[in-house]
């Protein structure tokens, strides 16, 4: 902890009084459970992580595992050049940038389509809002289900209304060919499948955020613009979309941090497999199957890293420009 | 002019169309998944098999077999789920308790009590918020094989109270701020002490908030699932309903309408909470979405 006092408070009094000594102790003794149960429970379990990440430990041999140990860069470097590794790291990015990208741009129509009052707004707001409520085990579940390519609705909607020549296996095929205005493209199946199951699990976090930012901005702008002659579209791309800018950057920000490091969606849909095995489930497999623990403390180490690296980067290109504006 | 006029007639037009359109479609993406959850809890499974495109259930063939088979015990030949919602209403509802009991008071003190290294707590809280969870699941999960706590119920509830501790705290804290200070004043000039304060005036001024904040702790404990199955997937009898689902979801033995009725039973009590409690959780999902 640091010694720096609050700038924006007035200095303090050479001698505080007793009331704010009283104050300041009170407050120390109200905060220090949760602080222990979190310094426990999540500080000191990282630090630890960082530890195993250089010493070479397996689950059977963790009874004589310590903090001190033999450390070595061992690990890291068998990660980063092993098979897979990589391929799993741009297979998470794509996700991330897919499933954030889609989630936003959906909740972006969704907030704009909700907003103007209608009678029931409040009920389809909250209907909207339930696939991000819901469990994501069920919500797994049912994907998975109606995606089956024996008994799932889709596929039976597919081969029978749409008339697809084969019934297609959504979850498990690793990519298709798909002929699209005469052009032949393979697509990634599985990967572009959980992709949209992250967008439909949370859009809804964006269409709050969205919503609650488009109550704030004020009508008069909008009015003005209208009787100066500006279409809906151009009152959208020059008067709402640059209000949205901030809150949509925030959103870019968190739902990245959180699909980048998603494991619950890809292990319950795909187990990983069929080209969808990112970093996040990569460590799952090393910490329970293989139990490799070294490997998998530095993975999930290199993945915060680049995690942090990406974060970073972008508030330093784009936070500085959405103060300005 | 004239054009311009046209344009915005066109656009008005169009959008005055797409608009009933375009919330239709969102009603219909977000609603037909656990539309289709409850349908097919109902369907008898050979009827599934045979006509998997049917998105309805005649009253004839309802059959709520499926439920009576999934919450009973496995010794009576079910899938035990009765005992995994007991579980689940363990774990959550004791991180709902520790996490009140531990959180309120430190929300009150990071909102009105200067102490020493105050920012730096709060500060620690976001991140830890922030913090993905595949990252504190290799240490936890080396920790608790070690000391034994893997397995047990008290052991992921720890784990769930440290998870939102630091969320509930931030929650609470931004309602506390808005509480005026001057009621807490007038009552310390009474006499009384910072303890009694707290309990006496701010916490039911906060009584609203906190409540929300219980639901949406609730929903959290009920719905998580990567330390669930980390920690209690080797012995069946401690199985969360989370866990449960998704356990008895990759095998072939248990049907397929069975383990709906089982996602159904998963999904019930969190959309009946959130339908109840939404307007407070709403403002609980977006707190911090308006400072910006």
């Amino acid at each position: 902890m640091s010694t720096s006092t609050d700038v924006t408070r007035p200095p303090r009094r050479r001698t505080p009084s007793t009331r704010a000594r009283q104050d300041a102790r009170t407050g120390l003794a109200l905060i220090s459970p949760t602080l222990v149960v979190v310094v426990v429970v999540v500080v000191l379990p990282i630090l630890w992580t960082v530890s195993l990440a250089f010493q070479e430990v397996r689950l059977l041999d963790l009874r004589t595992a310590g903090v001190v140990g033999d450390y070595t860069l061992e690990n890291f470097r068998d990660v980063l050049t092993s098979d897979g590794f990589l391929t799993a790291l741009l297979t998470t990015l794509f996700y991330a940038v897919g499933g954030t990208g889609l989630a936003i741009l959906v909740g972006l129509v969704a907030a704009l389509a909700l907003r103007r009052p209608f009678r029931g707004r409040g009920l389809v707001r909250a209907a909207l809002l339930l696939p991000y409520v819901a469990p994501v085990v069920a919500a797994a579940f049912v994907w998975t289900t109606a995606l089956n390519p024996q008994y799932g609705v889709v596929n039976a909607w597919g081969t029978g209304a749409l008339g697809w020549e084969d019934p297609i296996a959504f979850l498990s095929s690793r990519s298709d060919e798909v002929s699209l205005l005469g052009l032949r493209l393979e697509v990634p199946t599985a990967l572009l499948t959980v992709i949209a199951f992250e967008a439909w699990r949370s859009f809804p976090f964006a269409f709050l955020f969205l919503t609650a930012r488009l109550e704030a901005v004020p009508d008069t702008y909008e009015e003005a613009a209208r009787i100066d002659g500006a279409t809906p579209t151009q009152r959208f791309r020059h008067i709402v979309l640059p209000q949205l800018g901030p809150t949509i950057a925030v959103l870019c920000v968190l739902r990245f941090i959180w699909t980048f490091n998603n494991f619950d969606d890809i292990y319950l849909l795909t187990g990983g497999g069929a080209g969808t095995e990112v970093v996040a489930v990569r460590v799952f497999t090393y910490l329970t199957a293989r139990s490799d623990i070294g490997a998998a403390a530095a993975q999930a180490l290199v993945l915060a890293a680049i995690l942090a690296v990406l974060v970073t980067t972008y508030l330093k290109l784009f936070g500085r420009r959405e103060e300005r504006a | 002019m004239s054009a311009s006029n046209l344009r915005n007639t066109v656009e008005e037009r169009a959008l005055a169309v797409l608009r009933p359109v375009v919330i239709g479609l969102l009603l219909l993406v977000a609603l037909v998944p656990f539309y289709y959850m409850v349908v097919l809890s109902f369907r008898p499974l050979d009827s599934l098999v045979q006509d998997p495109g049917r998105m309805w259930v005649g009253l004839s063939e309802i059959d709520p077999a499926t439920y009576a088979d999934v919450l009973r015990s496995v010794d009576a030949g079910g899938q035990g789920f009765a005992s995994f919602i007991r579980n689940s209403l363990l774990v959550a509802g004791g991180t709902v308790v520790l996490s009140l009991l531990v959180a309120v008071p430190g929300a009150y003190a990071v909102s009105r009590l200067d102490f020493f290294g105050r920012r730096q707590v709060s500060a620690l809280f976001l991140t830890v918020y922030f913090f993905p969870s595949i990252l504190l699941a290799v240490p936890l999960f080396v920790f608790y094989t070690r000391i034994g706590l893997r397995g047990s119920l008290v052991g992921l509830l720890l784990v769930y109270l440290a998870q939102v501790a630091a969320v509930t705290i931030y929650m609470l804290r931004n309602y506390f701020d808005t509480i005026p200070v001057s009621l807490e004043e007038a009552a310390a000039i009474d006499g009384c002490s910072r303890l009694q304060v707290l309990r006496r005036i701010s916490l039911p001024l906060a009584l609203p908030a906190v409540a929300s904040n219980a639901l949406f702790v609730f929903m959290i404990a009920w719905n998580e699932f990567l330390f669930a199955l980390l920690f209690l997937v080797e012995d069946r009898d401690s199985w969360t309903v989370s866990l449960g689902l998704s356990q008895l979801a990759g095998s072939i033995e248990v049907p397929t309408t069975t383990l709906m009725a089982g996602s159904v039973i998963l999904t019930l009590p969190i959309v009946v909470l959130f339908f109840l409690a939404e307007r407070f959780l709403v403002g609980g999902l977006t707190a911090g979405a308006e400072k910006g």
